[in-house]
């Protein structure tokens, strides 16, 4: 039996889901994305600015490269974003939508801080620091737990929860500063600024490399997670279907809230290492929207650690380099930065679209079935 | 393949970032003086604004290329701004300057590490304690300031009074302020004192933000101390809320930071600042010479620190600007002083003896007797401001730390 529909009644245009892209053609794809939001980015540069395009292009990329210290910035800043966006990917992987990095983060600096601040003095540099990063890494966990166990056992609604949860540690962070600082500004300022106590120590002069170095290994032994686990085809089938991992036998309470340990232990981790590493003190925006960002860092990479460096170091790269214009050219404020990294985001977001469904006008796909 | 692809373009990307070198300029004469400048917000904020055209007049003065002054904005109090004060050095400043109070412990840490570079830190407390060649602070004695500003806004109340708007003992001031500490207690109570040198009747309300900047908090604080019988508002924050506010209601503003006349035409009567200009002047001509800069320096109004704004003659009392020139003659001649112990009480009492925090620790320990022959004397033993007593005839409404 056959229909005849009439092309006249056919839409202008539909979309089509497109058969598995080839890897090299969907990189293609990604690739001419970002340089054709560096051509608008450009356009609209021009327009406010009346500066040589090129020349702006090159403020990108003196913001990154220019001098050493930048170069490092660059690379520390990647490490930290990678940090978060592997903490968040294995209860991504699960589908539970954890967006709570951010507070997991702020919990764990608050921790890591709170040991600087209150036994700074009391023992050597070694052991303190160790048991900063123990309970930066618990109390990253029980932040993440928290929702993971109320999911498991009662099925609460996990974007919700993990959601509420970061304003909570925004709130305690508040109320800290206040209570350990009370007649400053409400903030900590430099913690054991003269003794250091509590301070990742420099690795060959430099402060920021012993943090790469954790999370180069982190990102070796995620990937191993990945590729060689059990555990990790338990969270895929958990993230599947729930029905399917009941049927194979897998207990899926047990699974949520392993998936869920890890996560926020990573994330208590990344908090101790900005704390004791870089940062020397904790404030609300310790974490500085990183849980976010780090979500589109782990989309974007597809759940792949090795893609993951590249997207953290693009989406590091371009607000450096956005950070850079706003400074170089005097008539333009932050607004501007934040301007630029939205149409280059924009783009590398909706090439997914392209990568994914193909558009097919009238006339032009009248194949016979 | 994938794989292998992507681990390459990694080690691409590290090693184009390690191959690349950095270059540093010399110290030398006026041409070779880089000057970076440190802000918290940009020029949206009254405050930082303040401090971005004194650092433009100054180049202009100085004669330095655009090149020669890079200013940084939205460096938060935090490690971002030793990041921005080390990544200033790179770039090849000889002396950077930061604008914030919170902004101290990190440009301390950058001046500990980069000893060749003279960092300037306004607002600050701990210059005076740290002893660091290439460390200093700044302030000014904007309390004379806003003492004269508080001398228009008592004359505007007497101009109300004697035209039977309300009673002399109705006459009460509001004062927003952003937090309960030295600096805005300092504030408010110089400009009660101001008012009540002209109108001794005068009583004050402060209500408290939590916030340096957040403009529905200073409305709706500026609009509170209004419906609560106000009069007249001033305060110390540093967005347009409370200004706008008074402007709605047409009830006259004492303003800081600089002139909002042209948001409020018919309310504002007169502004006082801080003009940083002659301090970066002075700094940057230092390091010009090869000179020490000051380790903790207070301009006042002789050197033209504290600056008013015209009086908008629109608002204000007749014969103010007479009245402030007066002011300003007794206090370049050094015989009117602010806290004048005999003008004030605490308790009821005449404060005889007062032990101030100059010395910053963490327990806020009083360190200082501040008393000198009567007189409370105000950014004598540092720069920034400490006098933080709660004086008789003014209300705090709430506190905000």
């Amino acid at each position: 039996m056959s229909v005849k529909t009439s092309p006249a009644k056919q839409p202008l245009f539909h979309i089509v889901k497109r058969d598995a892209m080839p890897w090299w053609k969907s990189w293609l794809v990604r690739i001419a994305a970002v340089l054709v939001s560096l051509v608008v980015c450009g356009i609209i540069s021009v327009i406010l600015t009346k500066e040589n395009p090129f020349k702006i292009y090159g403020m990108m990329f003196e913001g990154s490269f220019e001098t050493e210290r930048r170069r490092w910035m660059l690379i520390y800043r990647t490490a930290i974003l990678l940090a978060i966006a592997l903490a968040i990917t294995p209860a991504f992987k699960m589908r539970f939508w954890n967006i709570g990095a951010e507070g997991q983060v702020l919990i764990g600096a608050l921790a890591a801080g709170a040991c600087m601040f209150k036994i700074g003095d009391s023992m050597n540099n070694a052991s303190l620091i160790a048991i900063m990063a123990v309970s930066a890494i618990a109390a990253g966990m029980v932040w993440a737990l928290l929702p993971a166990v109320c999911k498991a056992f009662w099925n609460t609604n996990e974007t919700l929860f993990t959601l509420m949860m970061n304003y909570i540690a925004i709130q305690l962070i508040a109320y800290f500063s206040y209570v350990w600082k009370p007649k400053g500004t409400g903030q900590l300022g430099v913690i054991n600024q003269n003794t250091q106590a509590g301070w990742l120590p420099d690795i060959a002069g430099n402060k920021y490399l012993l943090t790469v170095i954790v999370v180069a290994v982190l990102t070796v032994l995620m990937y191993v997670y990945m590729k060689y686990t059990k555990q990790w085809y338990e969270i895929s089938v958990v993230g599947e279907s729930e029905n399917t991992a009941r049927y194979v036998g897998i207990n899926i309470k047990k699974v949520i809230i392993r998936t869920l340990a890890i996560s926020g232990a990573i994330a208590g981790l990344v908090g101790f290492l900005i704390v004791s590493g870089a940062d020397h003190t904790v404030t609300t925006d310790t974490a500085g929207g990183r849980g976010f960002t780090a979500i589109m860092v782990s989309w974007l990479a597809k759940f792949n650690p090795l893609y993951m460096v590249l997207t953290s170091f693009m989406l590091v790269f371009f607000e450096r380099g956005a950070a850079e214009i706003t400074t170089q050219i005097k008539s333009l404020n932050e607004s501007f930065a934040d301007i630029i990294t939205g149409i280059i985001i924009f783009f590398i977001i909706g090439c997914e679209f392209f990568i994914n469904y193909k558009i097919v006008f009238r006339g032009s796909g009248n194949k016979n079935a | 393949m994938k794989k292998i692809l992507s681990a390459l373009l990694v080690l691409v990307m590290l090693f184009s970032l390690v191959s690349l070198s950095a270059c540093k300029s010399e110290e030398g004469n006026k041409d070779d003086i880089k000057v970076g400048l440190i802000c918290l917000h940009d020029e949206n904020s009254t405050y930082d604004k303040n401090f971005i055209d004194a650092m433009k007049q100054a180049q202009k003065d100085l004669g330095l290329k655009d090149d020669q002054v890079i200013i940084v904005t939205n460096i938060p109090e935090k490690s971002e701004c030793y990041e921005a004060a080390a990544d200033l050095v790179d770039r090849g400043c000889n002396i950077i300057f930061a604008d914030s109070f919170g902004h101290e412990p990190f440009i301390l840490q950058a001046a500990k590490e980069f000893k060749d570079v003279q960092f300037c830190h306004a607002t600050g407390t701990m210059a005076h304690t740290e002893k660091l060649s290439n460390f200093h602070n700044a302030f000014a004695s904007i309390y004379e300031g806003r003492f004269l500003a508080g001398i228009a806004a008592g004359m505007k109340l007497n101009a109300m009074i004697e035209a039977g708007e309300f009673t002399a003992e109705e006459a009460k001031m509001g004062y927003v302020g952003a937090y309960t500490y030295a600096e805005v207690i300092s504030g408010y109570t110089s400009f009660y004192l101001g008012a009540k040198s002209v109108c001794p009747s005068v009583t004050m309300d402060v209500q408290f933000t939590g916030s340096w900047y957040d403009e529905a908090k200073e409305k709706e604080a500026a609009i509170k101390l209004i419906e609560g019988g106000c009069k007249l508002i001033s305060q110390h924050a540093d967005s347009m809320g409370a200004p706008t506010a008074c402007e709605d209601r047409g009830v006259p503003n004492v303003s800081y930071n600089g002139s909002t006349v042209s948001a409020c035409p018919n309310t504002f009567i007169v502004s006082s600042r801080i003009d940083w200009a002659p301090y970066y002047k002075l700094a940057i001509q230092d390091v010009i010479d090869g000179k020490e800069i000051p380790a903790d320096w207070c301009g006042g109004i002789k050197e033209g620190s504290v600056v008013l704004t015209d009086v908008n003659t629109k608002a204000a009392a007749e014969g103010t600007q007479d009245a402030i020139n007066e002011a300003i003659d007794k206090f370049k001649a050094g015989t009117l002083n602010v806290f004048d112990a005999a003008t004030f009480t605490v308790d009821g009492k005449k404060l005889d003896s007062y032990k101030a925090d100059v010395d910053t620790d963490d327990a806020f320990t009083p360190d200082t007797e501040v008393i000198e022959n009567g007189v409370f004397s105000e950014s004598k033993f540092r720069s920034a401001p400490y006098f933080d007593i709660r004086i008789d005839g003014i209300t705090a409404l709430n506190e905000e730390f």
